[in-house]
């Protein structure tokens, strides 16, 4: 399931955050957006998964729109728990399908386990720590076993070990087939974990290019800059 | 002051007592004013939960139309809905005034505005900490407004206690579309009014603590039920 941005341009009370941007992802693999705050990263991501409303140009997904809506999820930066408990949250994207319970309760015991947060499933959500509500808002992204997964900043403010939890459950995610799209601002993230780079600059995409291609030679001054540590505005 | 000790003591006799009369008074009021509150919950907590979350045309002129209404005088609603229901009025035939029915449908006139103001205040809120997420997960409208109302139940508790607070007090509007018969649509309130009229303070004053010990009760039973103030709960 690809995806192709045509001439998308979003604008907010007169000013454009992002574009005009052309940019094609395909099938497979773990795309990073890097870029300096501000740059439109999130808005990039937001405006894929079809929540940003965009000013000019269009999105085409390979496949019919409902479908593609349906097979996204996202993962906000300050993740989301909904009132209630490990367990509920869990449960919530599926239930919203109407899963019947058995399964429901299979997958969540399921995920529990793969999150680390099996002896956690009746402690009320908003209650976990940081680490452990990213982990569940990754778990409640994954259940659905969506085939394109988005994430933004998934490892803002966490330590080394909830970092590397989470970029474990990443690979394995991705080795089942997700197509995973994700913005960060650790380089050394972006190392250990891209297949492709998307670097953006104020509203522009400045280099689509393999990993190994971008981190080895990147062809504009302001990603080399970025690269090198320079503060780039 | 002795009128009014005398009073206290004969209270307290006719509670203790279970009078006959106190009681009938007593359950007729919950039931008016439990009916009013269950029909206008129904209505005014998905309504205020559907305001948070719609953008339309003519939300603001709605929400501010929502908040004048709270402070509806409840005589011009017991005016307005004895007009309509009266003989000659345009919901004559069914007979319902002077009804207890004709007094639910008051009550949920007068607070159903209230509930669904607040409701629409806690709901604003908690739909601005959700909001990314629901519309994320591809969620209809109707699974929004559950969602909503399942995880904001505490907040809306306190709706639901204020707009029956608001309704077991009342006396205005059941008083003209009561008509405060004995036996049939006399209430604690309006029987409160009759009987201070009449001189007779003791059963004014038992009916009175009658009226604060229910309201009491009704909210320690609800907090009790949802375990409000526990810890870790919502």
């Amino acid at each position: 399931m690809s995806v192709a941005l045509h001439g998308v341009v979003v604008r907010r009370r007169g000013k454009t955050i992002l574009g005009p941007v052309d940019l094609d992802l395909g099938g497979d693999g773990l795309s990073i957006v890097l870029g300096p705050n501000g740059a439109g990263k999130t808005t990039l991501l937001k405006v894929l998964h079809g929540v940003a409303r965009i000013s000019a140009g269009e999105v085409v997904w390979s496949v019919p729109e409902e479908e593609a809506r349906g097979a996204q999820a996202y993962v906000f930066q300050s993740p989301i728990m909904l009132r209630r408990s490990v367990r509920q949250n869990l449960a919530y994207p599926l239930e919203l399908l109407g899963t019947d319970k058995a399964e429901t309760a299979q997958r969540v015991a399921d995920w529990a386990g793969r999150i680390g947060l099996s002896d956690a499933l009746e402690r009320p959500a908003p209650r976990l720590s940081g680490g452990e509500r990213q982990k569940l808002a990754l778990g409640r992204a994954l259940i659905r076993a969506p085939r394109v997964l988005f994430l933004d900043e998934p490892c803002a403010n966490l330590d080394g070990r909830s970092t590397r939890e989470i970029e474990a459950l990443l690979e394995i995610a991705r080795a089942a087939g997700t197509r995973i799209v994700m913005t960060t601002h650790d380089l050394g993230q972006a190392r250990r974990l891209a297949s492709d780079v998307v670097f953006l600059h104020r509203g522009a995409v400045r280099e689509q290019a393999a990993a190994e291609t971008f981190f080895d030679g990147p062809q504009t001054a302001e990603a080399r800059a970025f690269l090198k540590g320079d503060i780039v505005e | 002051m002795n009128e009014i000790w005398a009073g206290v003591v004969a209270a307290f006799g006719l509670i203790v007592s279970l009078d006959g009369d106190l009681v009938e008074i007593t359950l007729r009021s919950l039931q008016v004013s439990l009916s009013a509150l269950f029909i206008a919950s129904a209505l005014a907590l998905p309504f205020g939960t559907w305001l948070a979350i719609r953008r339309f045309r003519f939300r603001r002129a709605t929400i501010a139309t929502l908040n004048a209404l709270m402070g509806l005088p409840p005589v011009v609603v017991g005016l307005i809905v004895y007009l309509l229901l009266s003989r000659s009025g345009p919901f004559g035939v069914l007979g319902l005034l002077f009804t207890p029915t004709a007094m639910i449908i008051a009550q949920v006139i007068i607070i159903t505005p209230l509930i669904a103001s607040i409701t629409h205040q806690a709901m604003r809120e908690l739909w601005a900490e959700y909001h990314d997420l629901l519309i994320s997960l591809n969620t209809t409208n109707r699974q929004r407004i559950a969602t909503l109302l399942w995880d904001g139940r505490r907040t809306l508790l306190t709706a639901a206690l204020a707009g029956f607070g608001r309704a077991i007090g009342e006396v205005g509007a059941i008083m003209i579309v009561g008509g405060n018969i004995d036996h049939a649509t006399r209430v604690l309130t309006t029987a409160i009014a009759l009987e201070t009229g009449k001189g007779d303070f003791a059963l004014a004053l038992g009916l009175g603590f009658v009226l604060i010990a229910l309201a009491l009760l009704v909210n320690f039973a609800i907090h009790a039920l949802s375990r409000t103030e526990r810890e870790g709960r919502w």
